[in-house]
């Protein structure tokens, strides 16, 4: 495959990154979904929604997050230096406000009154649910009875905020249900109801739209990175379950040639076993929940359930433009165990005094496992993409610890 | 003239609508679908459509995804589906077969060999949920050049705007979707069935079948009024599911206890212009 002139023109008007993405979806939807691109459109025409936008971003997200040298954690590794940015400082603790801000700011241009969403950790049903409460929207969250179960603290937090939590017992059980039964919320709520979506997935223009609220990720990193070093980084590393994330720290450099960038999925128990969520290293093509990208299936186009020990990258596909990155080589997409990420959630907590979500410790151990070799110029930027608050009953189970 | 066309002019020589079933191939075994399946046309079925089982029926209500499941655990896939309608094609050569589905076991499948061997099978039909018209470079237009017709739905929230989009590559029948919603949840008031059914006739010659939420033989009767056929789906899934056992293999009942469901569902039609 030849390279293109740029890596930052996608999606095509029909939604399309090379052979990814797209608009999958029920007949019911389509009117919807064409709505939801017509007024994100307008939306970005008016000089007004981005002023919006960069109001909610600085007085109540707390933007600019930081660019924090961690001085310890390099010369721990003793190689290449490394910056995090601080995405865990965001209001309610993760990237995620970035997009549900985005989102319900156009849910509301469109005079939409009531939001569904579908959340697997939490973390996107909290923020969206902060969102609801902040603009007065009824809000309904789709979560399955499994994550339920081993995410309480957010299901708690959530429902404080005023959403009601719909428990999913179809299926598997798990974030593909809930989204599942999302879509089949909003196909029976056509008049009313806004679907925000969580990530980078999705039919068009989910995946693009979501990339571009969480570009203020890598268009900060790269002032902020010219301000410290007089340079762009070289490395950039983040964790991958859907891909949010890492496309908003990714994607402002995608036409910069030196800045080298690796996303992080989530080997579970070890792709080997089967027990994992990287649908990149692990799955193959196939088309689900609206657009096609790589999925984990049976050789018979059954969706397989991942695994991993963070809840957040427990899904079986990826954000279709992570999928065309992958395949046009431009990102380099490697695999963490549950194992690997532990020892590095660990590790910044005692030497940064940052607890890191179980998420972003999949990126910390890879960054590990490459500083060493790197020379001491080296910059590398991983993304705290959120705090771990909400998984220390996770980590104090794993000790045998009943908090 | 396609076993489709052939079936609605029929249907329009005997002055009635016609009955299209649905039921999940394989549920809840591979061996009672077969017999369900080759019961079908003298039970009244004028059209089958089966299901392809799939395990995120994002468009579907709880009966249907159930059975989507039931017929995986059972061990079902599109290359058994395909050679069950082969081995009820060398017992029927006119009752017409529509496969009903997601996009991803064809798509995994291969589309070419998957229209080669679906057309080898007998296959009349293909309706493929997750499809719009926006992608039918995919599958609906390599299907109707292998002269396998691709059915699409029309649904209350397309508008006379998006309309000719539906139809235009749509063959076969026209398969109206009666609410706004999943499978097997509400039904449509009889009233706003007939606007729709004025409606789209109006923008095409095709046949139209109305379903989504038909569950009795005086609702299929209501829609065989004003419609060219009534689809009943969940309904009848339901009562396989109703004769199961506890560990979910089918009652000795299940094939006659289904196929009289569907006489009913017939003589509902049959008579409705009486």
């Amino acid at each position: 495959m030849s390279s293109p002139n740029t890596y930052r023109s996608g999606p095509n008007e029909r939604g399309l990154f090379g052979l990814f993405g797209g608009r999958f979806v029920a007949e019911t939807l389509m009117p919807l979904i064409l709505q939801v691109e017509e007024a994100y459109d307008a939306a970005k025409r008016d000089p007004s929604f981005a002023k919006d936008m960069a109001y909610y971003f600085e007085h109540y997200v707390g933007r600019p997050s930081p660019l924090y040298f961690a001085q310890r954690t390099t010369e721990e590794f003793g190689g290449a230096k490394v910056y995090l940015k601080r995405e865990d400082l965001n209001h309610t603790g993760a990237h995620k406000i970035n997009n549900t801000i985005g989102q319900i700011l156009l849910a509301r241009r469109m005079g939409k009154r009531r939001i569904i969403a579908e959340t697997g950790a939490g973390q996107h049903g909290v923020a969206t649910a902060t969102v609801c409460a902040l603009f007065n929207i009824p809000c309904v969250v789709y979560m399955g009875a499994t994550d339920i179960e081993r995410q309480k603290p957010n299901v708690f937090r959530m429902r404080l905020l005023g959403a009601e939590v719909r428990s999913v017992h179809s299926g598997t059980a798990t974030l593909k249900d809930a989204m599942n039964d999302a879509l089949r919320d909003w196909v029976a709520n056509v008049e009313d109801t806004y679907y925000l979506i969580g990530t980078v997935a999705g039919p068009h223009p989910y995946p693009a739209m979501v990339r571009d609220f969480q570009n203020v990720i890598g268009d900060e990193t790269k002032k902020q990175m010219q301000k410290a070093e007089g340079r762009l980084p070289d490395t950039l590393v983040a964790a991958i379950g859907g891909g949010s994330n890492a496309m908003g720290l990714f994607h402002p450099f995608l036409d910069d040639p030196s800045v080298k960038m690796i996303g992080v999925e989530a080997a579970g128990h070890g792709i080997s076993t089967g027990k994992h969520a990287a649908s990149l290293n692990g799955g193959l093509p196939g088309v689900l929940h609206g657009n096609r990208t790589y999925l984990l299936q049976t050789p018979d186009g059954q969706i397989i359930d991942a695994h991993s020990i963070s809840a957040g990258l427990d899904y079986p596909g990826i954000g279709p433009e992570h999928a065309w990155l992958f395949d046009s080589k431009r990102v380099d997409y490697v695999a963490i165990t549950d194992d690997e990420a532990l020892e590095a959630f660990h590790l910044l907590t005692r030497l940064e005094g940052i607890i890191p979500a179980l998420e972003s410790a999949h990126a910390l151990a890879h960054v590990k496992k490459i500083a060493p070799h790197l020379p001491k110029d080296h910059l590398i930027v991983a993304n705290l993409s959120g705090r771990g608050d909400k998984d220390i009953n996770t980590v104090a189970a794993l000790q045998g610890i009943q908090l | 003239m396609s076993r489709i066309e052939e079936r609605f002019a029929a249907l329009k020589r005997e002055g009635r609508a016609g009955l299209v079933t649905y039921f999940t191939c394989g549920d809840p075994d591979a061996e009672s679908f077969a017999r369900i399946l080759e019961g079908l046309p003298e039970a009244g079925a004028d059209v089958i459509e089966v299901g392809i089982p799939f395990s995120d029926p994002m468009a579907d209500g709880p009966a249907i995804q159930a059975a989507s499941l039931r017929a995986l655990r059972a061990g079902m896939n599109l290359k058994t589906v395909l050679a069950i309608t082969k081995t009820f094609r060398t017992k029927d050569d006119t009752t017409p077969i529509v496969l009903m589905g997601y996009y991803n076991p064809i798509y995994s499948y291969g589309v070419d060999r998957f229209l080669v061997d679906a057309k080898a099978a007998g296959v009349d039909g293909l309706i493929v949920v997750d499809l719009p018209p926006e992608h039918d470079d995919e599958l609906c237009l390599p299907a109707q050049k292998v002269g396998i017709d691709f059915i699409r739905l029309a649904t209350p929230t397309t508008d006379d705007k998006r309309l000719p989009k539906v139809l235009s590559n749509t063959t076969g029948f026209l398969y109206y979707v009666a609410v706004a919603g999943v499978t097997g949840t509400k039904s449509a008031a009889a009233g706003a069935i007939d606007t729709a059914v004025t409606r789209l006739k109006k923008h095409t010659k095709l046949p139209v079948a109305v379903g989504f939420g038909i569950r009795t033989p005086e609702q299929a009767a209501a829609v065989a009024r004003v419609a060219d056929a009534a689809v009943v789906g969940s309904a009848l899934v339901e009562r396989v599911a109703l004769s199961l056992d506890k560990d979910d293999k089918a009652k000795p009942d299940l094939v006659s206890a289904v196929l009289d469901d569907v006489h009913a569902l017939s003589r509902g039609v049959k008579g409705a212009r009486a």
